[in-house]
């Protein structure tokens, strides 16, 4: 199968403090993951597509290294300004010419959490799609997803073309083997200007989140602890046991 | 008059209570703006929802019958939805942030022609705007969002605000609706569901969380027998998720389910910011974890440094008598 896995460079928020380290979305990661692991089973190409600056050019190529064949890289030097209906216009456009069997990309980024782009562009590009997968296998012509739903794992069966979007749940990204870094220099990155891309929202402003009042910490035998947080639960918390 | 449309969403028989709380939200700014509140309800069977959505109040219940409702899936809600908004008109489409939300939430604004704003902490209906908090980097900071589109759909993370019972006069209209249901581009195979008497993560009043401290069966039946106590959930970090010793259905954090209950037990759990994006809102958060320096107690109402083994059996203990005392 062909596969078109879009990408987005993201700030690291793994850590307590921000460092401004930029890395591959962790989501758009599972997604190369489990294209490249359905392309060793059963054959086809995996392509990738990102919109961002020239400075994501390491982000492809970090996911080029894992074994993705080719890369498409949309230059868009304002890509902070662009929401999520913004981006999915933009690559719906290049899209709309490029055939693919199976479009993936992580069910969100880690930055904004939004999950909006994914099936914006599926509906732009009037395709079949699930969200949340936590599993894919491909069946003949079809790709059989897993998603996490509410109550529950639903498995659905999609006729390709068809998009997915993918939980970080379902695998573990392989890391670049030095081999792989090498041979990612060789890939082809085509570069790409598309200008269009309206966004219908803004974000005016960051705040910190409202913070805790101080807890109590406890240390000691565990009976006292127990009947400590007993007593504090009963005559000082207010929450009704 | 401008409209509110809320989306109300259900779970089998019964409504999602996250539902109700958007609900309850919507009513109370649309009295202030002088907009009416439809309330719309996909079912198999929507009447038998009638009543309960009645209870708090809207103006309208739209009830859209189809087959195609009784489990989720993405096209034939998408379908309806946007039926609803274009017969409809709604300036601001309010959901709940559930997993089916998600799934619909992106591809219906393009549909619709509409601005999304999804999973907000609040939002606010302004003259010609619609402003919303939303987390962001993993829940440590809020991103005021604001659109200024004509129609903007919001999805609300559950436990943003109270369900508030409303008595109204509320009329029924049936919106009519035709879905061919024979697309073999997407077939629902099978949903596998992870134990059917489970307490929903999202409504439960008290949540206890294990993480990769416990390790076993016993201490699983620990975290069980505690959650007992209270009639309240079960949830999980993604490393014992991982484990297999819970299903992924009790997943918690930025990835998983959020929740902000009443009561928070997280037990053996380290705190790691993409757990603690999803529980961080909770009233009252007791924390067990061998390790006094676990990001947890940072965000921890009691804080408890030891072994949950051994806390546990007299914590339980200590909550049954205070309860039956």
């Amino acid at each position: 199968m062909r596969f078109c896995v879009c990408i987005k460079q993201v700030p690291d928020i793994s850590t307590a403090v921000q460092t401004g380290r930029m890395v591959l979305n962790a989501y758009d990661a599972s997604a190369v993951e489990e294209a490249l692991v359905l392309k060793e089973a059963h054959g086809g190409t995996v392509d990738l597509l990102l919109v961002g600056p020239e400075t994501a050019r390491e982000t492809i190529r970090k996911a080029l290294a894992m074994g993705a064949d080719s890369a498409t890289h949309i230059v868009r030097p304002d890509v902070g300004d662009l929401d999520s209906s913004a981006v999915a216009e933009i690559l719906a456009e290049h899209l709309a010419d490029h055939s693919f069997d199976v479009i993936a990309t992580g069910k969100q980024s880690q930055d904004t959490d939004s999950g909006l782009a994914g099936s914006m562009l599926a509906e732009r590009l009037g395709l079949p799609y699930a969200s949340n997968a936590v599993g894919l296998a491909v069946e003949g012509d079809a790709l059989v997803v897993t998603r996490q739903g509410d109550s529950g794992q639903e498995i659905l069966e999609l006729q390709t073309p068809c998009m997915v979007t993918c939980s970080n749940d379902m695998n573990d990204p392989r890391i670049p083997s030095l081999k792989g870094i090498m041979a990612a220099k060789r890939k082809s990155v085509e570069q790409v200007e598309i200008s269009t891309g309206t966004p219908q929202t803004r974000v005016e402003g960051l705040e910190p989140v409202p913070a805790r009042e101080p807890g109590q910490l406890f240390e000691g035998e565990a009976g006292e602890l127990a009947a400590l947080v007993v007593d504090r639960l009963v005559n000082e918390s207010g929450v009704e046991l | 008059m401008s409209r509110i449309l809320v989306f109300v969403a259900t779970d089998g028989g019964r409504i999602r209570r996250a539902s109700l709380e958007v609900l309850s939200q919507a009513r109370e700014q649309a009295r202030d703006l002088g907009l009416a509140v439809d309330a719309v309800v996909l079912s198999d069977d929507p009447d038998s929802h009638v009543d309960a959505i009645a209870a708090y109040g809207p103006d309208r219940i739209l009830t859209v019958q189809h087959g195609a409702f009784a489990q989720h899936r993405n096209q034939p809600v998408l379908a309806a939805l946007a039926h609803v908004i274009k017969e409809t008109g709604p300036r601001v489409v309010l959901m709940a942030s559930t997993e089916a939300a998600k799934d619909v939430l992106g591809a219906l604004a393009v549909r619709s022609g509409a601005a999304a704003i999804p999973d907000v902490a609040s939002f606010e209906i302004k003259g010609d705007s619609v402003s919303a908090l939303r987390p962001v980097m993993a829940a440590k900071q809020l991103a005021r969002t604001t659109s200024d589109a004509s129609t903007v759909l919001v999805s609300v993370r559950s436990g943003s605000y109270e369900a508030v019972p409303e008595s109204g006069e509320t009329s029924v209209e049936p919106i009519a609706f035709s879905y061919d249901d024979s697309d073999p581009a997407m077939v629902l195979r099978e949903i596998l569901t992870a134990g059917g008497d489970a307490v929903d993560l999202n409504e439960a009043r008290v949540v206890v969380a294990a993480g990769r401290g416990v390790k076993d069966q016993e201490g699983k039946a620990l975290v069980e027998e505690l959650a007992g106590l209270f009639g309240g959930a079960i949830g999980a970090s993604r490393a014992v998720v991982e484990l297999g010793l819970f299903p992924a259905t009790t997943q918690i954090g930025q990835t998983g389910k959020v929740v902000s209950p009443e009561l928070y037990f997280a037990v053996g759990i380290s705190g790691a910011i993409q757990h603690v994006a999803g529980m961080s809102n909770s009233r009252v958060i007791v924390a067990i974890n061998k390790d006094a320096d676990a990001p947890i107690f940072q965000y921890a109402t009691y804080g408890l440094v030891g072994d949950l083994y051994k806390i546990l059996p007299p914590l339980i203990a200590g909550l049954k008598a205070a309860k039956a005392g």
